[in-house]
């Protein structure tokens, strides 16, 4: 609708700019919306500033990653900084993001089986209580993890997953469940009944017509529920920090601040930046590419 | 969903006779029945999940607060001294104002940066919802990656925003503003905004859309102004919206950890520790895990009022 009325416009312009009353008349119509297009350019520029950034330093050669001042640009183009993550400054990196995918996928992986087959019951089989026990979980959205960090701990260690990337990805999964529960209850709520009751009238188990011919139909909640969740886990420091801590186990972030700490007090920026673009870049092609199903997740806030 | 798959093995064995008195003992069994138990089977492994790693050590945080419990060696239980100690702890008192004066600060911040970028790019211009999509951009950014990109940024010398701080009256692009806590807390909370503002922006904008355009055309008509059809039309019916942008930016503050941790390590002389900094260093860098954990129970009641301050928000909103 915006792109069609701006195009009449546009059109409508066209052919009286010839004469000069007309022509001022335009310019002053045209005046709001070049300001208007000013104003978001300059924006659009301090919000990918960072982002360029980080992708024009881990560019550079090593020497030139610790210029003062610093270059604008890369006057070399250097891989060395992306070489360097495999541990050549005493952090492997690689092996750090490998320790991320795992634990993140697996708890995305977890979070979305348990979280459709919960909210399926939650939706579709009522059974007594059922209503207050969904309210109860959503109820633990109120409560931050971050207060039961200490318990956690000492309740992993009596588990024997203490320092596990397993035991992370419990956890992980756990505190993205209530929200996974909400959004895939919503999903199969709005699914009509009559889709499963034919299948099950021609002798479906539950549980098939639930996956046959219900979870297709919900399958935008569960790409939804496993973007968020991913995305959750891939960046999630303070647990990862606090549960593990050998070395080889630890995920992205915390490796980056072991790095950012630095090596007999100097920091490499050049390989810390790549670092960070490792992490950051996947995201942001998950986002361009799912947008639609991540945006729309964050937009169903368990509030509403 | 398994009493399905058993009554249809059960059965074929035993067609004639046993048919009558099957029905009998399967009633309980019946279509209903069978529905509550696969209910019941589907939501267990969530729920136990949750009861196991949640219920359970929040239960435990409670009991642990009212114990003298170092990491190794015995746990001694000494009622609520924990929280008395917490009302005197002057380094817990100093987290704590810390956290809320940046908590007051961020709030409006964003809050107000939010609202600006929704109106900004909610006319209806070619190439809205392209600049919608680009200011969310850093959003899908993590928050500790995003720290180490802008403590790179301000680094120093070498880093490329150090000339900012000159125009910003901070001092020269050799000045380390991460040795000066108002200055440290400023960049902290240029990456928060950066990272953050974004999503805001499109809570609110969601919320703008949300309100007929009617009710702003009619309210014109009726000759209000353009500030005027602000103030008294479109801001009440954005309340809830407001109540639900708001919370969300209150409890992230209230809880901020990672931007500290990374960008300021707590410095300059444990100026910007926030109280679960605070947290993080009473049970894991001291191992006082008793105490850890009372700290940890008063964060979570305030973060349970903020929440249902809400929730409050939201049903009078309703009415």
């Amino acid at each position: 609708m915006s792109a069609r009325t701006a195009r009449t416009r546009d059109r409508g312009r066209g052919p009286v700019e010839k004469d000069s009353t007309n022509l001022v008349a335009a310019i002053r119509q045209s005046l709001p919306r070049a300001a208007w297009w000013a104003v978001c350019t300059s924006l659009a520029v301090l919000f990918l500033y960072p982002l360029y950034v980080m992708v024009s330093q881990s560019l550079k050669a090593p020497g030139e990653a610790a210029t003062a001042p610093p270059t604008l640009y890369p006057h070399e183009l250097s891989l060395d900084n992306y070489r360097a993550l495999g541990g050549d400054t005493g952090i492997d990196i690689v092996a750090s993001a490998g320790n991320s995918l795992l634990v993140s996928l697996g708890a995305t992986l977890a979070t979305v089986v348990l979280s459709t087959l919960a909210g399926y019951g939650f939706a579709r089989l009522r059974f007594p209580g059922s209503n207050i026990l969904f309210f109860a979980t959503l109820a633990t959205f109120m409560i931050p993890f971050q207060a039961v960090i200490t318990p956690l701990y000492l309740l992993l260690n009596n588990l024997g997953l203490q320092d596990s990337r397993l035991g992370l990805a419990a956890v992980y999964t756990t505190f993205q469940l209530p929200f996974g529960l909400f959004l895939m209850r919503n999903s199969f709520a709005a699914v009509p009944r009559s889709l499963e009751e034919a299948a099950l009238i021609d002798g479906c188990g539950i549980l098939k017509a639930m996956v046959r011919v219900v979870l297709p139909v919900a399958a935008p909640g569960v790409i939804t529920t496993a973007l968020l969740t991913f995305f959750a886990c891939w960046n999630e420091f303070f647990a990862a920090l606090i549960l593990v801590t050998d070395q080889e186990k630890f995920t992205l972030p915390v490796s980056l601040s072991v790095l950012a700490s630095g090596n007999l007090g100097s920091v490499d920026w050049g390989v810390l930046q790549a670092g960070v673009a490792v992490t950051i870049v996947p995201c942001v092609v998950i986002y361009l590419l799912l947008q639609k199903y991540y945006v729309g997740g964050l937009l169903s806030g368990p509030v509403k | 969903m398994s009493g399905d798959r058993h009554r249809g093995r059960r059965q074929l064995p035993f067609p004639g006779p046993a048919a009558t008195a099957g029905a009998v003992r399967r009633r309980p069994l019946s279509r209903a029945g069978r529905r509550r138990l696969a209910g019941v089977a589907m939501t267990t492994p969530a729920l136990a999940m949750i009861t196991l790693f949640f219920l359970v050590p929040l239960v435990m945080m409670l009991w642990m607060s009212l114990h003298n419990w170092p990491l190794l060696g015995e746990h001694r239980f000494t009622g609520l001294k924990n929280y008395r100690d917490a009302l005197h702890d002057t380094e817990f008192r100093t987290a704590v104002i810390f956290t809320v004066k940046y908590t007051l600060i961020t709030t409006p911040v964003l809050f107000v940066l939010g609202l600006a970028l929704a109106l900004l790019v909610r006319r209806r211009h070619r190439g809205a919802r392209f600049f919608q999509f680009l200011y969310f951009v850093p959003v899908v950014v993590g928050l500790a990656s995003a720290a180490f990109l802008w403590l790179f940024m301000f680094q120093s010398d070498i880093g490329p925003a150090g000339d900012l701080a000159d125009h910003l009256g901070l001092g020269s692009r050799t000045t380390n503003l991460f040795a000066g806590s108002a200055s440290a807390m400023l960049v902290v909370i240029g990456m928060v905004t950066w990272k953050v503002v974004g999503l805001q922006m499109l809570l609110l904008l969601t919320g703008l859309q949300s309100i007929p355009t009617d009710v702003e055309e009619a309210a014109r008509i009726d000759g209000a102004s353009r500030l005027q059809t602000f103030r008294y039309v479109i801001l009440p019916l954005l309340r809830p919206t407001l109540a639900l942008v708001l919370v969300f930016s209150v409890a992230g503050s209230l809880l901020a950890f990672d931007q500290f941790y990374v960008m300021t390590g707590g410095g300059p002389s444990n100026s910007t520790i926030t109280a679960v900094y605070e947290i993080y260093r009473t049970s894991f860098i001291k191992f006082q895990l008793g105490y850890g954990s009372a700290l940890s129970a008063l964060l979570m009641i305030v973060l349970v009022a903020v929440s249902a301050v809400q929730l409050l928000l939201l049903r009078s909103s309703d009415q």
